[in-house]
């Protein structure tokens, strides 16, 4: 098995810790693991996007220029990234921010309203990421659930375990709205 | 019979290739001879410059290395960093230390580095034949000023104690010559509360030495002695300009 | 031990504590800076560990040849503009004979050139860079895995043979995450640095010196580093063979265009075309041998770098005109796609 992801969103949105957290989740479910941050132009105050893969063998290029999966948060990174998505490949998209439909019909596509669920349910819109990589941790079988918590319990260490119950729950709100659909 | 004056242990036998009348050999003698007398010697790392001072490191009976054109202070660095106990010493010329240095010269100082600096000031280009230095005086002709320094054209001496002196991390800052044997006894004064300021893990100490350059100045050798006390010493005042501990004079005064 | 995920510059970090790496020196340049923070932070939690943020590339390599002068293990680390202020130093170090390793996270070039990642230094990694004729033993990882395992290795080797080593890394590498296990570690051993200069007690001075006025004297010491050279060369050329047992076509790769490389070996395998892939490890000592050995199987050759061609001329040196040796690369930062090298691969294989 082996799943490219690339997790796309501007600056500040918290998707290159969406790819962290993915990584770390599929290290500790025994997966090889790679996670590559974005390069070019748009690397400070524009888009921000990562590259994650998860494989159980040897990951030889750890660039996806046509992914398996693609968590999009932003409007511009739905135009950059959809066009490269494979065939039947896994579309989770931000729509609090996105007022758009997806162009290709030959994906898988969903649509969640990061923002509005991690403001309004979880109580911070900063945890928006999480509930998208929530939704996307319900959606695929790259990564099983309770490596992804482990691995955000593990992120959200020392100073930042204030943060943990607020990311706790918007993960866990982003993979119940992608269970009802 | 009894021995009145003998050969420091810190210098080798290598005869010296300087020049006759020049001053480096005054200044190996006297920093050699303060080594000794710190009982020094066996935890002594030194670093030779390139300029006429290339070749301290087969005069000074001490472990040696010889640095990049300038780079001695950042060498010096590396090794005290390594050898906090260790004396460490660097020994360069004005074009090493004032002009193509200048940027690890002022580093090392404004760190405070805990090593000492033998600064030969004798306003030009010895080893590569005459040229202009970054201390060469107003009006002084060298091969590449050959009309004499114009403000103007090649900018102003520049003044290293001085401008040292202003740092935090300078203990010791003092300007000497050795023109003459009282001023010798002074020089040497100088070098040794340089040591001291080392050991006393007090920051970084300069010895500013204004020193005689008979072949590239085109003088006799007791012209060149006259020239640096009257000439040198009205851009580069002799005398203390820094000295935490407190006794210095004001430079110039 | 257990596998933890890394950036690639903190990997080469933690891996230079493990080796005994006691003094840092740098400049802080991208895409390499990741690596002086992390020694920044670890460094002044240990023991005779100094950490230090130098004025200037030009200062910190001469930093290095002081505290590798006084027999410490030390290290700087920078990426293409930085690297080419230092080659003064480095050139000194080599003609002194003093170990240390250098960390070239190469960037898009030349001048300012950009951060992306690039391959475009390796002329001046391994034909010199410097003046004089000396070489660096120069490494190329190409995971997060082997650059913590080489890093280690470049410490040993600078040791053994009192020789600069480089590890040869680019933007990418050093930025990006994989698993790690810290398998192996080193120290130094300060009582077999009988050169060092720490003080001359109880024995004649020891002089670090790279001036030799005579041409006659001056002569044998270069002779006696190009000795050493030609023993580095015996001893300690790497190379992997991926799928080369059979393989009609190779791709020659480096680094991370070898990762790329050997996706497209994968995915020509399944097409049919029977390719293979030859990744240099050591970029000097340069693999020649086994590279003219592949040459007797194989039809030709794919060499593929993010540079205009550099190491092809290595590649064909090595092939000395048996077979052809073909060439694709990017340049200014641009990373060659799977999809490019297969084209390449597929029009010579038609």
């Amino acid at each position: 098995m082996e799943e490219k992801i690339i997790s796309a969103g501007f600056g500040g949105q918290g998707v290159l810790l969406i790819g962290k957290i993915l990584a770390l989740a599929g290290l500790s479910d025994g997966k090889q693991v790679s996670w590559v941050p974005s390069y070019g132009p748009e690397m400070r105050g524009g888009t921000a996007n990562c590259t994650v893969i998860i494989s159980s063998s040897e990951i030889s290029s750890p660039l996806a220029p046509m992914p398996d999966s693609i968590i999009i948060m932003n409007k511009p990174s739905l135009e950059a990234f959809e066009p490269l998505l494979r065939k039947g490949g896994l579309l989770v998209m931000n729509s609090s921010l996105i007022d758009v439909k997806p162009k290709r019909s030959d994906i898988k596509a969903f649509s969640v309203p990061a923002n509005d669920i991690a403001e309004k349910d979880a109580g911070n819109v900063k945890a928006a990421n999480m509930v998208m990589l929530g939704a996307y941790a319900a959606l695929s079988d790259s990564v099983s659930m309770d490596s992804v918590k482990k691995a955000l319990e593990g992120e959200m260490k020392g100073e930042k375990q204030k943060f943990l119950p607020v990311n706790m729950k918007a993960l866990e709100l982003g993979a119940a709205a992608a269970k009802k659909k | 019979m009894k021995t009145l004056l003998k050969k420091p242990e810190s210098l080798t036998d290598a005869p010296m290739h300087y020049c006759p009348g020049c001053g480096h050999g005054i200044v190996h003698r006297l920093l050699a001879e303060a080594i000794d007398e710190f009982g020094l010697r066996e935890k002594t790392v030194g670093i030779a410059p390139v300029g006429c001072a290339v070749f301290a490191y087969n005069y000074f009976n001490v472990d040696m290395i010889e640095a990049p054109h300038g780079r001695a202070p950042a060498v010096a660095t590396g090794v005290k960093r390594v050898l906090p106990e260790n004396f460490v010493f660097t020994y360069q010329g004005d074009g090493d230390l004032a002009a193509i240095g200048t940027a690890e010269t002022v580093h090392a100082a404004n760190r405070g580095e805990n090593l000492t600096v033998i600064f030969i000031n004798n306003a030009i280009y010895g080893m590569t034949g005459g040229q202009m230095a970054p201390t060469t005086v107003l009006s002084q002709k060298t091969n590449t000023t050959p009309y004499g320094r114009q403000a103007a054209l090649h900018g102003y001496p520049i003044k290293i104690c001085e401008l040292l002196s202003t740092m935090e991390g300078v203990a010791f800052a003092e300007r000497v010559t050795v023109s003459s044997p009282a001023n010798i006894i002074k020089a040497k004064a100088a070098i040794r509360r340089a040591v001291e300021t080392q050991l006393n893990k007090e920051g970084f100490s300069i010895v500013e030495v204004l020193s005689q350059c008979p072949t590239n100045w085109g003088m006799k050798p007791l012209d060149a002695l006259k020239w640096v006390e009257e000439e040198m010493t009205k851009t580069f005042p002799l005398g203390n300009f820094k000295d935490k501990k407190g006794n210095g004079k004001k430079g110039g005064q | 031990m257990q596998k933890m995920l890394m950036e690639g510059n903190e990997a080469v970090a933690e891996s230079a504590l493990r080796a005994g790496c006691t003094h840092y020196f740098g400049y802080p340049i991208t895409p390499q800076t990741e690596l002086s923070e992390y020694l920044a932070r670890e460094m002044p939690k240990r023991k005779d560990c100094f950490f230090m943020q130098a004025e200037s590339e030009i200062a910190a390599i001469n930093m290095v040849l002081g505290a590798s002068s006084a027999g410490a293990r030390a290290m700087t680390s920078s990426s293409g503009p930085g690297i080419s202020l230092k080659q003064e130093g480095i050139s000194y170090i080599a003609a002194c004979s003093l170990p240390c390793v250098i960390v070239n996270m190469e960037r898009g070039g030349p001048g300012l050139g950009n951060i992306a990642p690039s391959q475009a230094d390796y002329f001046q990694a391994v034909k010199g860079g410097g003046h004089g004729d000396y070489r660096l033993i120069v490494l190329a990882p190409n995971s997060v895995q082997e650059l913590a395992d080489l890093t280690v290795d470049a410490f040993d080797l600078a040791d053994k043979y009192r020789n600069p080593v480089m590890i040869l890394g680019d933007g990418l590498l050093g930025q990006m995450m994989e698993s790690v296990e810290f398998k192996k570690s080193s120290k130094n051993d300060v009582s077999k640095k009988t050169w060092a200069t720490r003080g001359a007690k109880g024995r004649k001075p020891n002089i670090i010196n790279s001036l030799y006025l005579n041409p006659v004297e001056l002569e044998q010491v270069n002779l006696k580093l190009q000795e050493k050279y030609r023993e580095i060369e015996k001893n300690e050329k790497r190379c992997e063979f991926y799928e080369m047992e059979d393989a009609e076509y190779a791709i020659v790769a480096f680094g991370i265009m070898s990762r790329i490389a050997k996706s497209v070996v994968n995915e020509a395998r399944q097409k049919g075309i029977k390719a293979g892939l030859i990744r240099p490890i050591t970029l000097w000592p340069f693999p020649s041998k086994k590279i003219a050995g592949a040459a007797e199987k194989t039809k030709a050759f794919i060499v593929t770098e993010l540079n205009a061609g550099q190491m092809v001329e290595d590649v064909r040196l090595a092939v000395n005109g048996k077979k052809p040796v073909h060439f694709i690369g990017r340049l200014g930062g641009m990373l060659l796609t799977p999809q490019q090298l297969m084209e390449k691969l597929e029009e010579v294989a038609k």
